[in-house]
C-alpha cells in the first residue's frame, strides 16, 4: 500500500437546476481498498460517480487522483488516467460479441492507427493478437469465457454485469468504480460477485462500490461513505457506520411521530 | 486435430474466390454480347458500390446518419474535373489527381464532421442533408464572380485516364481481344473496388473499427472506456468522405462531363438505401445492396416495356413509373421482413484456440 491516497475528493458540489445533488462531499480512498458508497435512493451516489468520471462537470470541489488533479477531464481522459466504471443500468455494446466488448476496453491502452489498420504491419498484428488474448483472459477471470462469441445482449443478466466488469478491467484501471453491480442478482450470483471483487482487490485494483445490498457492502467493504440528500452523513469502517445514528435515521426515517 | 477444420476452411473459399475472379474477368465480354450499354451500367454499379462502402463507414460502422454523402462524391468529381480539363487548361495525370481529390473530400468530411460532433440521429441527418445541398448549390452558383465550377452548364471534355500513352478512352486490340473504353474502365474500377473492399474489411477488424462500432452501440459507454469519441467520429467522416472522393474522381473521368445535376439529394438517398437494404455494417451486404439497386432498375427498364407490348400489344404504364413502384414495394417489404438488411451485420466469431493454448501453458 502506497502512502499517498489514491483518490482525494474535496468539497464536491453539483446542482441540477434547483436540486442540490451533491453538497461539499469530501472523502479519501486509499490504495487497495474496497470503498463503499451507500445511501437511500436519490442520495446522490450515481451523481457522484458521474461527476468523478467526467460525465458532468462539478460546480465546485476537486478530485485528486493518483497525485494529480482530475479537474475538468473528459470521460475518456478520466479512463485514460485509470478510472474505469460500470453503469447502474448495464451499458454494454449490445450488438457486439462479449469478447469484442472487452477488446474495446483495450482501446485506451493500445495504439494502432488507421494506417496500422490498413497496412497491417507486424506491430499492428501483434497488438491485435495481444488485445484478443488479454480480452479472453479477462473473460475467464470474470467467468464468462464460454459466452465469448455470443452477442452481449444475449447473455444472462448476471453475466452481463460480469462482462461489464471485464470490459472495465480491460482499461487497466487503478480505480474500478462499480455502480450497483449486484442489482438484480440472486444470492448465488452475489456470492460469486463478492469473491470476484475480493479477487480484483487482491490483484491490486482499488474498488469504489455503490451498492444497495447491505449484506454485500458490510462484508466486502473496508470503509463506507454514506450520502443522504447529497450530503455526507457518515464515513468509516463498515461496522461503525452501521451503528451510526444518522445513518439509521436516513435509512429508516426519523423518530416515529405517528404513534405519539 | 485443429489443422483439419483449418484446412477445410482455407481451401473452400480459395476455390470460391478463384471462380468469382474468373467470372468477373470474363463478365464484360459476356455483357458486351448482350449490349455494350450493360458494361457501362456495370461500371456505374461499381461506382455505386464504392460510394456505398464509403458511406457504410459513416452509417454502418460508426452509426452516424449521413444524408448528404453525395457531396463528397461531388467534391471528388469536381476536383478531378478542374485539374484535368480545358476549363482551367490543367491536365494533371489521374494518379496525382485521385489522391488529391480524395484528400480534398476528406477535408470536407472533417469540415462537415466538426460542427456536428454533438448531434445524433435525426438532428445529424438534417444537418448533413443541408450540407449536401449547400455543396450542390455552391457548384451551381460558383460561376461568378470567378468562374470556378461553370455553374449549371457543368464541366466537359474532362480528360480520361491516361497512363504512359495507354489511354482508357480508345478502343484497343490486345492479343486478338478487343478492349473497348468501358471494358478498360471496368477492369480499373474492379481493381479499385478490390482495394476498397480490403481496406473496409481491415478497418472494421481493427482497433479503430471497434471504436466506431462502440460509438454506434453506446456513445456514453464508449467514452467511459476511454475512446476519444470526437477524434474517432471525425475519422469516420474523413475516411468515408475520402472513399467518396475517389469514386467521384473516377466518375468524372469515365463520364467526361459533370454538372451539379449529378449530385442531387436523391443520389444521397439512393446510396443510403443501398447501405440499408444490403445490411448496415456488413461489407458484403452493402455490396449486394448496391448491386441490386443499380441493376434491378436497369433490368426493369429493359424488361417492363417489351413485356407490356407482348401482353397488351401496347404500352399501358410508363416503364419509369413501374420501376419506381416496384422499387418502393421492395423497400417496404424489406423493412417489414428483413429490417436489418438482406445480409445483416453478422457476429464475428473469433478463433480462440490461440488464447486457450497460451493459457494452458
Amino acid at each position: 500500500m502506497s502512502a499517498l491516497p489514491l483518490l482525494v475528493a474535496k468539497g464536491i458540489t453539483k446542482r441540477f437546476g434547483g436540486v442540490q445533488a451533491l453538497s461539499e462531499v469530501g472523502f479519501t480512498i486509499h490504495h487497495g481498498e474496497i470503498y463503499g458508497l451507500i445511501g437511500p435512493n436519490g442520495a446522490g451516489k450515481t451523481s457522484l460517480f458521474n461527476v468523478l468520471t467526467g460525465i458532468y462537470p462539478t460546480d465546485a470541489g476537486t478530485f485528486d487522483f493518483d497525485g494529480a488533479p482530475l479537474g475538468g477531464s473528459k470521460p475518456n481522459e478520466v479512463a485514460e488516467r485509470g478510472i474505469a466504471r460500470t453503469f447502474q443500468n448495464i451499458r454494454l455494446f449490445a450488438n457486439l460479441s462479449a469478447l469484442e466488448n472487452v477488446m474495446i476496453g483495450r482501446h485506451v491502452r493500445t495504439h494502432a492507427t488507421v494506417f496500422g489498420a490498413i497496412f497491417r504491419n507486424r506491430r499492428t498484428i501483434e497488438e491485435e493478437k495481444s488485445i484478443e488474448h488479454r480480452a479472453y483472459e479477462l473473460l475467464e477471470y470474470v467467468g464468462v469465457q464460454r459466452r465469448a462469441n455470443d452477442l452481449a445482449k444475449h447473455l444472462a443478466y448476471g453475466d452481463q454485469r460480469r462482462l461489464e466488469i471485464a470490459r472495465a478491467l480491460a482499461t487497466e484501471p487503478k480505480l474500478l468504480a462499480l455502480d450497483e453491480p449486484a442489482a438484480g442478482m440472486n444470492a448465488t450470483e452475489t456470492t460469486a460477485l463478492k469473491r470476484l471483487l475480493e479477487q480484483i482487490r487482491r490483484d491490486g485494483t482499488t474498488i469504489l462500490l455503490i451498492e444497495h445490498d447491505m449484506k454485500l457492502v458490510m462484508s466486502v467493504c473496508d470503509r463506507v461513505l454514506v450520502l443522504d440528500y447529497g450530503k455526507k452523513i457518515a464515513e468509516g469502517p463498515a461496522a461503525e457506520v452501521q451503528r451510526d445514528e444518522r445513518v439509521i435515521q436516513a435509512y429508516l426515517g426519523g423518530e416515529v411521530t405517528l404513534t405519539k | 486435430m485443429a489443422s483439419i477444420p483449418l484446412l477445410r476452411m482455407r481451401g473452400a473459399p480459395k476455390v470460391g474466390l478463384l471462380l468469382i475472379a474468373i467470372a468477373l474477368a470474363v463478365l464484360p465480354f459476356v455483357l458486351t454480347s448482350v449490349g455494350t450499354a450493360w458494361v457501362r451500367i456495370t461500371n456505374l454499379a461499381i461506382l455505386y458500390i464504392l460510394l456505398s462502402l464509403g458511406l457504410n463507414i459513416v452509417v454502418g460502422f460508426a452509426g452516424l446518419l449521413d444524408l448528404g454523402y453525395i457531396a463528397f462524391y461531388a467534391v471528388g468529381a469536381y476536383t478531378y474535373a478542374l485539374l484535368a480539363s480545358p476549363h482551367f487548361d490543367l491536365h494533371l495525370p489521374f494518379w496525382i489527381i485521385l489522391p488529391i481529390g480524395s484528400l480534398v473530400a476528406c477535408m470536407f468530411g472533417v469540415l462537415l464532421g466538426t460542427p456536428t460532433l454533438k448531434l445524433r440521429g435525426d438532428y445529424l441527418a438534417i444537418v448533413t442533408l443541408g450540407f449536401g445541398e449547400i455543396i450542390r448549390i455552391f457548384l451551381n452558383n460558383l460561376s461568378q464572380p470567378f468562374n470556378l465550377t461553370n455553374g449549371p452548364q457543368g464541366i466537359y471534355l474532362i480528360d480520361p485516364f491516361r497512363l504512359d500513352g495507354f489511354s482508357f478512352a480508345t478502343m484497343q486490340n490486345i492479343g486478338g481481344v478487343t478492349f473497348s473504353t468501358p471494358i478498360k474502365y471496368y477492369y480499373l474500377l474492379l481493381l479499385v473496388l478490390l482495394a476498397v473492399i480490403v481496406l473496409n474489411l481491415r478497418l472494421q477488424n481493427s482497433r479503430i473499427g471497434r471504436a466506431w462500432e462502440a460509438i454506434r452501440e453506446d456513445e456514453v459507454a464508449a467514452r467511459a472506456m476511454g475512446i476519444n469519441t470526437r477524434n474517432v467520429k471525425l475519422l469516420a467522416f474523413a475516411m468515408g468522405a475520402s472513399f467518396g472522393g475517389i469514386a467521384g474522381g473516377m466518375f468524372s473521368a469515365i463520364q467526361g462531363f459533370i454538372s451539379p445535376e449529378s449530385f442531387v439529394l436523391v443520389e444521397s438517398i439512393n446510396v443510403l438505401a443501398m447501405v440499408v437494404l444490403g445490411g448496415m455494417g456488413n461489407v458484403f451486404g452493402v455490396i449486394l445492396g448496391a448491386l441490386l439497386l443499380s441493376f434491378v432498375p436497369e433490368v426493369l427498364r429493359s424488361v417492363v416495356g417489351p413485356v407490356q407490348q407482348q401482353l397488351f400489344g401496347r404500352m399501358l404504364i410508363d416503364p419509369e413509373v413501374i420501376r419506381m413502384l416496384l422499387f418502393g414495394f421492395a423497400l417496404v417489404a424489406m423493412m417489414l421482413f428483413r429490417p436489418a438488411g438482406i445480409l445483416p451485420s453478422a457476429l464475428r466469431k473469433r478463433e480462440l484456440e490461440a488464447a486457450r493454448g497460451a493459457n494452458a501453458t
